[in-house]
């Protein structure tokens, strides 16, 4: 089994997600340079959270001209798993692998702080170790997590139950105030119909050891390397 | 459309006018005309203008901050030599890490000012070699009330956001005070720390005669000369009117800087690096040749520009950010180039290093610069100025307690320090910081120190910073040394033990006697209480000319201490964590008022005695809670400043990161009988530390602190939803936590809306 991170310039939670994936959880990862366009042989590809190409002119709209993400585009049609977070989710969204679209914190700042998520769907790849309704204590580090899309995006998604993951209360209940930025719903990650992309804003790899207070984001890791391993 | 290098125009004659512009004495014109042999041309006299100022030279400063003690057994890079003080941290393993201010770019456009003193600390130290893993950031506002302090708060937090956020080095921890003294100069201290192997520390030295010298990074343009500098005004055409005077960083750009420089470092092909800073590409090649006792010859025509027109004058002079000088060796030209393209950066060979010790510039060909290297960056005046003990500070003293009015409600009154923004949780700061990329944060902003792992080295290290003007207001000798007892206190309550110090100094213009003689008697505070602690002081910055049109700031020497960690066990958190832990106070029974933020906030006054700090005293306590978080007794530690014993108590409560927890604790038998309410529940006294020990430890604790000799007294318990603090029978304080974290968490972000 096989990971690869790929490293956009200005990513910054590359070496994160690496040390996770290798370190943590002891599977076999590269990091995958932006220029390259031969990704064949992995198994799971994430894109990192950062600030791709400095963000300017749109978060993630720049880094999707980057030569490997003609490749991740084909590897993801295939079926080969894609889990973008924060940034990562952001390019998936310019890339046109995820519908929608991110808007700037309804606060105008930047947030850095644990939310809550709801896992809404424990059928795809990335949650198969979850129950549905289970509660993830994650944080989240963004500018623009604001997600939105039009009326009927977003029926279809919830229709599709491709709502994976929504900010939510102690209680479970999706709420304004548990809500960091915003987003349409209060959704916090979707996948694509076939469940094998997943975008997300929190940040999994920022929860995985208890010794930096949570380890819920662990249980992300841990259900997409089971999944591979089934 | 493009402007034409036809605009250039003739450089001015060099005369007393033109001299005196550039703040050079007529005593170091004559000096320099000493070094050259002959009158320095119009760029060589702006060399020496900045390579001379306070800021490169500390000619005002420099024979005071030899008092710091600057040795010690894991030092490995002291102060001054390099641009970062490196120190060790066992297994191979050592820390880079400085303070630096960006003070007056701040006060004139906040956003940018902030964001480039962050961009420019983080080049100092991967300069060294070392990975940045954590920033802290020293701020200091005038009153919140104030709507352009609001302004400046925004545009400062927001710039040290966008700055440390998109490069992706967690912000984890800092300190903001708010005082009127600051109120048209806010202080911007921003503090970074690196990680190192021994083997790897790079030097900024050029050496190898032959060797080629690189220009790396972003490309040159005039920022950074407009504003103080009449250099733009009188040289350029209109189109440079509204040039900022403040640098525009580029994180992003930082960013690619950082990540390039480091993998060239890997090869071991770099003789030589630093960045370029204050006084850019002047700075960077007569420090690198002079360190190496070489001359430095480069061409300026090479030098990547993004405007044209631009003299010799402004391209050495120019501050434009994200740039670096990098001395390779001689056949590794090409794989330079590659690792920079890679990056998508600039590498160009600008020149190389020379044998005569000359620092030569040419353009296009033709000599612009001669000057020997060695005597530019080190020959540099030196001036002792004259000191005065200031007038203020007799009234300052006289404080008569008797007639201070007692606190009617001290509920009220701990109500209104909790919402006093200087005491507030600086939640609404922090959360707009990443201050969790790298995972290595442990204990998060909001603690007594914060707390990082360092992964690849398998150690855990402490970082705060810590400064109380006021006391160095009423006595800077003793305000100094307790900004660095008070850093090691914080860094000891984590469970580290302190390592070394970096400073930065801030105060009003030097030329004052009265404020030099504060500047001496901080720094001999300081440098006293580093000697007790056996805290080195690796590096750091002066800044002089604080002041607003009513005057200078009040002496600001801010500490930032680094701690190391035994063993992971040892980390300890400040907030209360288990119903039923007693509650400890280590130390001090002292009853003092002066100096507090009581007396600021209630009764508008900054007066009284400095709170009295006993060295002796402070290490017995600090070593006793030490040695019994090693001995894994301590459940939580908190040390006890600006708001006194009622804050601190407090925060145990509502300190975040889980449930806030209640106490109930009595004084009665700490403080003697008569002690007014005022000074038991919100007087500063140093040297005190609140713990919590689990009941099955309390008989070992108890015996272990009575054969110490350091004084402790059992408090109270940790319980309920309240917090009560009982003194002579009386219920001083009984306050819903609940109600009190209301006001803690939410008081700057609702004063920023008023």
């Amino acid at each position: 089994m096989k990971f690869g991170v790929v490293v956009f310039p200005g990513s910054n939670c590359d070496h994160d997600c690496y040390y996770v994936l290798n370190d943590v959880m002891k599977v076999k990862t590269d990091y995958i340079w932006h220029k390259q366009d031969e990704i064949s042989g992995y198994d799971c590809i994430v894109l990192p959270g950062g600030f791709s190409y400095g963000d300017y002119l749109r978060t993630g709209a720049i880094a999707r001209f980057s030569p490997v993400m003609k490749s991740l585009i084909e590897y993801a049609e295939k079926g080969g798993l894609v889990i973008g977070i924060c940034n990562g989710f952001q390019i998936l969204l310019e890339s046109g692998l995820l519908p929608g679209a991110m808007l700037r914190n309804e606060s105008l700042s930047f947030v850095c702080r644990d939310v809550r998520l709801n896992v809404e769907n424990s059928r795809v790849p990335f949650t198969s170790c979850c129950k549905k309704g289970e509660i993830l204590e994650i944080p989240v580090a963004h500018g623009e997590g604001n997600y939105y899309a039009d009326e009927k995006t977003i029926k279809m998604l919830e229709d599709g139950g491709r709502v994976v993951f929504r900010y939510c209360g102690r209680d479970g209940k999706a709420s304004k105030e548990a809500n960091p930025n915003g987003s349409i719903n209060d959704i916090a990650g979707i996948c694509n119909e076939k469940g094998n992309v997943l975008g997300m804003m929190p940040h999994p790899e920022r929860c995985s050891e208890k010794i930096l207070g949570s380890a819920d984001g662990k249980k992300i890791f841990n259900s997409i390397i089971s999944h591979l391993t089934r | 459309m493009p402007i034409s290098d036809k605009t250039q125009i003739a450089e001015p004659e060099v005369n007393e006018k033109l001299v005196l512009e550039h703040n050079i004495t007529p005593e170091e014109y004559k000096h320099i005309k000493e070094i050259l042999g002959r009158k320095p041309n119009f760029t060589e006299l702006g060399i020496f203008s900045v390579m001379w100022s306070e800021h490169c030279s500390y000619k005002n400063s420099r024979p005071v901050l030899k008092l710091f003690p600057v040795d010690g057994p894991s030092v490995l890079v002291k102060a001054g030599e390099e641009n970062a003080g490196v120190v060790d941290i066992g297994d191979g393993w050592a820390v880079s890490f400085k303070v630096e201010s960006h003070n007056h770019p701040s006060a004139i456009e906040p956003f940018q000012g902030a964001a480039t003193g962050v961009g420019g600390i983080i080049r100092d130290i991967f300069t060294m070699g070392a990975r940045p893993i954590a920033s802290l950031n020293s701020l200091r506002f005038g009153k919140l009330a104030n709507a352009r302090v609001k302004h400046l708060l925004k545009g400062v937090i927001g710039g040290i956001a966008h700055y440390g956020n998109c490069i992706g080095i967690p912000t984890v921890g800092g300190e903001i005070y708010f005082d009127e003294t600051y109120e048209a100069n806010p202080l911007v201290n921003a503090f970074c720390l690196g990680i190192i192997r021994h083997k790897d520390i790079a030097r900024g030295c050029a050496k190898g005669e032959g060797n080629p010298v690189f220009y790396v990074g972003a490309a040159t343009g005039r920022d950074g000369l407009g504003g103080a500098s009449f250099a733009s005004r009188e040289l350029t055409d209109e189109s440079h009117e509204d040039r900022p005077a403040v640098q525009v960083g580029d994180p992003f750009m930082e960013k690619l800087l950082l990540e390039a420089c480091l993998e060239l470092l890997k090869t071991g092909y770099v003789v030589g690096i630093q960045d370029m800073g204050a006084a850019g590409l002047t700075c960077s090649t007569c420090e690198t040749a002079s360190r190496g006792g070489s001359g430095i010859e480069i061409e300026l025509s090479k030098v990547p520009k993004r405007e044209t027109g631009m003299i010799p004058y402004e391209i050495m002079l120019s501050e434009s950010q994200e740039r670096m000088l990098v001395i390779a060796e001689k056949g590794k030209e090409k794989e330079v180039k590659k690792i920079f393209e890679k990056w998508d950066l600039h590498a160009v060979e600008i020149g190389h290093v020379t044998g005569d010790g000359i620092m030569r510039v040419r353009n296009n060909g033709r000599i612009v610069v001669e000057i020997p290297a060695r005597k530019i960056a080190e020959d540099s005046p030196v001036y002792i100025r004259e000191e005065k003990r200031p007038e203020y500070l007799k009234e300052a003293a006289e404080l008569d307690e008797e007639k201070l009015e007692e606190p009617g409600d001290c509920n009220d009154v701990l109500a209104r320090l909790l919402d006093d923004p200087t005491i507030s949780s600086k939640k609404w700061v922090y959360e707009q910081y990443d201050h969790m990329v790298m995972t290595n944060t442990v204990l998060r902003p909001g603690s007594d120190a914060a707390v990082l792992r360092v992964k690849p080295a398998g150690k855990y290290l402490a970082l705060s910073s810590d400064c109380n003007s006021t006391y160095c207001y009423l006595d800077p000798y003793t305000g100094g040394r307790i900004a660095v007892a008070e850093s090691a206190r914080n860094v000891i309550c984590s469970g580290a033990k302190p390592l070394a110090v970096t400073d930065c100094l801030n105060f009003g213009n030097p030329m004052k006697p009265e404020i030099f003689w504060q500047f001496k008697k901080c720094v001999e505070g300081l440098a006293d209480a580093c000697r007790s602690f056996n805290t080195p002081v690796t590096g750091g910055n002066v800044s002089f000319y604080n002041e607003n049109p009513r005057g200078p700031i009040d002496p600001t020497p801010v500490v930032c201490m680094v701690g190391l960690f035994e063993s992971e066990k040892h980390i300890t958190g400040s907030r209360f964590m288990n119903e039923g832990d007693l509650v400890y106070l280590i130390g001090g029974n002292r009853v003092e008022i002066g100096g507090s933020q009581y007396l600021k906030n209630i009764f508008g006054m900054k007066k009284g005695k400095c709170p009295i700090l006993d060295i002796e005293e402070e290490k017995a306590v600090q070593s006793l809670c030490y040695e019994s978080i090693k001995k894994g007794l301590i459940r939580s530690a908190h040390d006890c400043s600006e708001g006194g014993l009622a804050v601190a108590l407090s925060e145990c409560c509502i300190m975040p990161g889980g449930e806030f927890m209640g106490a109930c604790v009595d004084l009665t038998q700490v403080y003697p009988g008569d002690s007014s309410k005022a000074s038991v529940l919100f007087g500063e006294s140093q040297s005190r530390i609140i713990v919590t020990i689990a009941p099955e430890n309390a008989g070992k604790f108890d015996s272990f602190a009575g054969s110490s000799g350091t004084g402790v007294h059992r408090i109270g318990t940790v319980k309920g939803k309240k917090l009560v603090i009982k003194f002579n029978g009386d219920d001083l304080i009984n306050s819903e936590i609940d109600r009190m974290a209301e006001k803690y968490f939410g008081s700057i972000g609702a004063k920023l809306k008023l």
